[in-house]
């Protein structure tokens, strides 16, 4: 383990900020991170061991105690479960005789749930030892089961297994036209690199992960910070549950993608980049560092690029197992080797970002589109979508639809033509812009795409009528209580109420005011939080309870109190051991 | 029957600290039995709460019987009181939380030192322990709180004549304390 | 000329530099708070020191004063919100106060009480936390902590140590020590370092000193958190 660790860190150059990479291969390696292994790297990075402990506990990925040589996690997406995916975990848990959150006696196999693994068009979907496992169903699952009892490795598994689809059902200005390899840098360079920023700026492209910055204006305060060292990192954390068209664009696109780095580079005058991968997409590490080396030998990455005097590289870093780090601040956190937890702002990203210097953080789709631009003109852009939302958005449609995949929609959409594309029927509602979004009924088809409307990171779940609604925001209410990084106490103790609270309601315990309570301990979650996560992990609750309350006051019991905790179950123990089972040993949940 | 505001008292999982504390009124008691009169309280053994204004709980909840005497006091009371540390959050008694029911049980019963025909009581006239010792508000709905281990005579004072006089009752700095 | 801001209507100086904290408690105007100390670089996490600055939600500890604030601090709406945080933070972990050598002189009982905070509102977690009482001279109980990383930040930033640090993710946060049997006996902590000494809580206890003031003399007795906090805190803001 010594020489394994030794080698580990000098490839990572004993650097402190590749702490996740390190640590990455060591649970690799050994399916847990020893505590000889801890000591060494800390010794190795001159980091204290208590700052190695804690990004250890913070990533899902990483773990204290050994997991199976066969580390398997099945997505907990609410679209994996519309696929079925509970009676499938509790087929693969009886096959492999490991519980659910276990590791098998024999230290062979771990089994657990994770948060959505971004394969919602292709589940129920999973990972082992970090790779995508996709479509799953009982015959796969005794497939699996037999490979890991064989004790097969990874690499001798069939490939179909693997098998990631793209799914581009519906490509538009983006999608469907491609540009050439380094003729985004070429416009830019002959435009000018400042007529350049005026074309974005005229295209009114704004930030594609959600939020909505106008990207020609984060370049420009980026540019004009004091300093020689700037940074680009494209945010590839995809982790909105319902969302994978990152995943697309970075499989089919990703020249595109680094293409839009390298402009931004050449704009704002960065020396480095960085693309942070989430870990669900290890699938896809491989494959992009050999992108990313056809640039390097096409002229376009490195020294000198296109002979203009550009210097820049990309390096890509993968997560670990953290929705949070999609939050850019947390990222930036993350890529300097530490927790992810979000940073106060001001100082924002653009004058204080990455080891405190300024910094752009995009999506990859804001970085497609600028690269399309450098190359179209700003007007080719604008002249498609509304007035606030120019251009297109790349939706991932998935849940009750016959055709769930990847759609690109000029901004103004409706929302009704939208399902008609992808064959949903008989809809109950829809989940636009992932749990942190808003959930709309089928009363609001002719609502629109677009940031005065429905802004969306380019989640679009479909539900039709079969669906419980209540499932569906308990399924994203216990998703933001795990991925709450804990740093504020409203999200941390909140999210954690919130989920006792809804529990109470969805179960049947709720009585008279338990609806009022929630509404307020969610008003509280979203006023007082610290970052994005919090400020929207009420949204689920808050969004339905608009739209049905009716559903929520019919799950409260016409009384006006009931315990939120199961009172008879209280005594089980205390009955057990005095071996009683008389009416005196038992109480009512309420009283009769 | 008079009109005087009725009052029942009772402690459940508590040390009857909040009663001791309560009588420290001492002389203002003379002042409070001229409009007030008592139900259920041990100050005088009435064994059952019947309808009162006011209901007065010491101590949480940590048995079966602790469960069946709140709810007769919730549905007998208008206003229902938690008194004290242990009724709030389940107190000192709650400090068994930590330690599985089953080890309290066994340390006590089967493995103490100097335990003699060990068993663990199973006679069904005893109430049954709760996994955990709770505030009496995760059971029923409490209308008022009074913190303090004990609340000093004076929450009691305060918080009476307030209800009393038709005051919304509310608790100075001074008076509010959780030890 | 100096640059103003307003609080609850009331116009305060401020300098360049200053959080709207620094120029709150320079100016004699409290704001609650539990993760803030002068001497050591704001966090924000314990959000008792939400104000409203124009209307939005902001931290007045880290967020920087600038002219042109319109700052509300001490409104029914900020007040109501802190209690429920001071309440979430009662549940999340395990504070017993008459069972506490720390109580009369906590904190973070101290800002419950200057908020009136007569119950603890929502369900209890009673989560399962251990103590740490193998150093010599100071006793850790985790079932106190409140994760506002004062000892974190004073062992590294006054101490010149890097004892403790905050572990895990969301509500299972906890504080851990840099030794490593994990034990905080193993670390270099001395009972003297600041940061055995800060804890807002009673998570960290010097051990043989508890209950040597006699109820009735102990900081918040008599004395409400703001006006302690004042007292103690404006002129160290000043350094």
């Amino acid at each position: 383990m010594k020489q394994f660790i030794q080698d580990l860190a000098e490839t990572n150059r004993y650097q402190a900020t590749h702490l996740l990479h390190i640590l990455r291969g060591v649970q690799s390696r050994f399916h847990y991170i020893p505590e000889q292994a801890i000591e060494q790297i800390a010794e190795l990075l001159k980091i204290s061991r208590t700052q190695i402990i804690g990004v250890i506990e913070f990533y899902s990925f990483f773990h204290l105690k050994p997991r199976g040589q066969y580390e398997l996690l099945i997505s907990d997406s609410i679209t994996d479960h519309m696929l079925g995916k509970q009676s499938l975990i509790n087929y693969l848990s009886e096959k492999l005789t490991v519980a659910v959150g276990e590791v098998r006696q024999d230290g062979v196999v771990s089994l657990d749930n994770t948060s959505c693994t971004g394969m919602c068009d292709q589940g129920p979907a999973g990972l082992v030892n970090g790779y995508a496992l996709t479509r799953l169903d009982r015959t796969r699952i005794d497939q699996i089961t037999d490979l890991i009892n064989q004790q097969k490795p990874l690499d001798q598994w069939p490939g179909e297994l693997f098998q990631v689809e793209d799914n581009i059902i519906e490509p538009g200005l983006l999608l469907s036209q491609s540009i050439n390899q380094g003729s985004a840098l070429q416009s830019a360079f002959k435009r000018g690199l400042k007529e350049t920023l005026i074309e974005l700026d005229k295209s009114g492209l704004r930030g594609r992960g959600g939020a909505g910055f106008k990207t020609a204006t984060k370049w420009k305060f980026c540019s004009e910070e004091q300093g020689n060292q700037r940074y680009v990192i494209c945010n590839a954390d995809e982790g909105e549950p319902g969302t994978f068209k990152d995943r697309v664009l970075l499989n089919s696109y990703a020249h595109r993608v680094f293409e839009g780095m390298t402009l931004c580079a050449a704009i704002i005058g960065a020396q480095q980049g960085f693309l942070y991968l989430r870990g669900e997409y290890l699938h896809l590490y491989d494959k992009l560092q050999s992108v990313l080396d056809e640039r390097r030998q096409a002229g376009f990455l490195g020294n000198n690029i296109l002979k203009e005097g550009l210097n820049f590289d990309i390096e890509i870093c993968l997560g670990a197992g953290a929705y949070i780090c999609g939050e850019e601040s947390a990222l930036i956190e993350s890529l300097e080797g530490k927790m992810g937890i979000p940073r106060n702002r001001p100082p924002y990203p653009v004058t204080q970002g990455y080891l405190g210097k300024p910094t752009v953080v995009n999506n990859v789709e804001t970085f497609i589109a600028a690269a399309s631009i450098a190359v179209k003109g700003g007007d080719w852009f604008a002249n498609v979508g509304t007035e606030k939302s120019k251009g297109t958005k790349i939706l991932s449609i998935c849940g009750d639809c016959s055709r769930p995949g990847i759609y690109e929609y000029p901004f103004g959409t409706s929302i009704q033509s939208v399902l008609n594309d992808c064959g949903a029927r008989d809809v109950l509602g829809i989940q636009i812009g992932g749990p942190s979004g808003t959930f709309i009924s089928n009363k609001e088809f002719d609502r629109k795409l677009a940031f005065e409307d429905l802004a969306t990171g380019g989640s679009f779940i479909v539900f039709n009528n079969s669906r419980n609604i209540l499932d569906i925001v308990n399924n994203f209410t216990h998703f933001f209580a795990h991925e709450s990084c804990g740093f504020c106490t409203p999200c941390r103790v909140g999210t954690a109420l919130l989920k006792k609270q809804l529990d109470k309601i969805v179960e049947g315990h709720g009585s008279a005011g338990d609806v009022v309570a929630l509404e307020e301990l969610c008003q509280l979650i979203k006023t007082q939080s610290h970052c994005g996560l919090g400020q929207t992990a009420a949204n689920p609750v808050l969004t339905t309870l608009e739209r049905y309350p009716e559903l929520y006051q019919s799950q409260l019991k016409n009384i006006s109190y009931e315990p939120g905790f199961d009172l008879d179950g209280a005594l089980e123990t205390a009955r057990r051991l005095a071996k009683r089972n008389d009416a005196g040993a038992h109480l009512a949940q309420v009283e009769e | 029957m008079t009109n005087k505001i009725r009052v029942a008292t009772t402690s459940l999982a508590g040390c009857f600290g909040c009663h001791m504390s309560f009588l420290d009124i001492d002389e203002r008691m003379l002042q409070l039995v001229e409009v007030v009169e008592f139900g259920r309280s041990p100050i005088n053994d009435i064994e059952h709460c019947t309808d009162c204004d006011i209901g007065l709980i010491e101590g949480g909840v940590c048995n079966s019987e602790n469960v069946h005497v709140l709810r007769e006091f919730r549905k007998n009371c208008k206003i229902l009181v938690a008194v004290g540390a242990c009724a709030i959050n389940g107190g000192l008694p709650a400090m068994r939380n930590f330690i599985p029911l089953e080890e309290c049980l066994n340390e006590a019963y089967i493995n103490g030192i100097g335990v003699e025909n060990a068993q663990i009581p199973s006679d069904p006239e005893l109430p049954l322990l709760l996994d955990k010792v709770r505030p009496i508000h995760e059971v029923v709905k409490i209308d008022y709180f009074l913190p303090g281990c004990p609340p000093s005579a004076d929450v009691f004072w305060k918080f009476l004549t307030d209800l009393i006089d038709g005051r919304e009752p509310s608790l100075p700095y001074e008076l509010v304390h959780y030890d | 000329m100096s640059k103003t801001i307003t609080i609850d209507g009331n116009t305060i100086p401020f300098e360049d530099g200053q959080t709207i904290m620094e120029a709150a408690t320079a100016a004699g105007v409290y704001i609650p708070h539990l993760c803030h100390h002068p001497e050591f670089t704001p966090h924000g996490s314990c959000k008792l020191c939400t104000v409203k600055v124009n209307g939005r939600i902001c931290s007045a500890c880290t967020f920087p004063a600038m002219e042109g604030q319109d700052v509300l601090n001490n409104t029914k709406e900020l007040t109501d919100d802190r209690q429920l945080i001071t309440q979430m933070l009662f549940v999340e972990g395990n504070h017993l106060c008459p069972g506490c050598e720390k109580t009369g002189n906590c904190q973070l009982q101290a800002v419950a009480y200057h908020l009136n905070m007569l119950d603890n509102h929502f369900p209890h977690f009673y989560p399962n936390r251990e103590m740490d009482a193998s150093h010599e001279d100071v006793l850790i109980d985790h079932n106190r902590c409140i994760f506002c990383t004062l000892c974190v930040r004073a062992s590294q930033q006054k101490d010149g140590k890097d004892v403790f640090a905050i572990s895990g993710r969301g509500i299972n946060k906890h504080l851990i020590f840099n030794s490593q049997s994990g034990l905080l006996k193993d670390t270099d902590l001395d009972a003297t370092d600041q940061a055995a000494q800060i804890c807002p809580t009673g998570a960290i206890l010097i051990k043989r000193t508890g209950y040597q003031v006699p109820i009735g003399e102990r900081i918040y007795d008599h004395k409400q958190i703001d006006q302690v906090s004042l007292e103690t805190e404006h002129h160290q803001h000043d350094k």
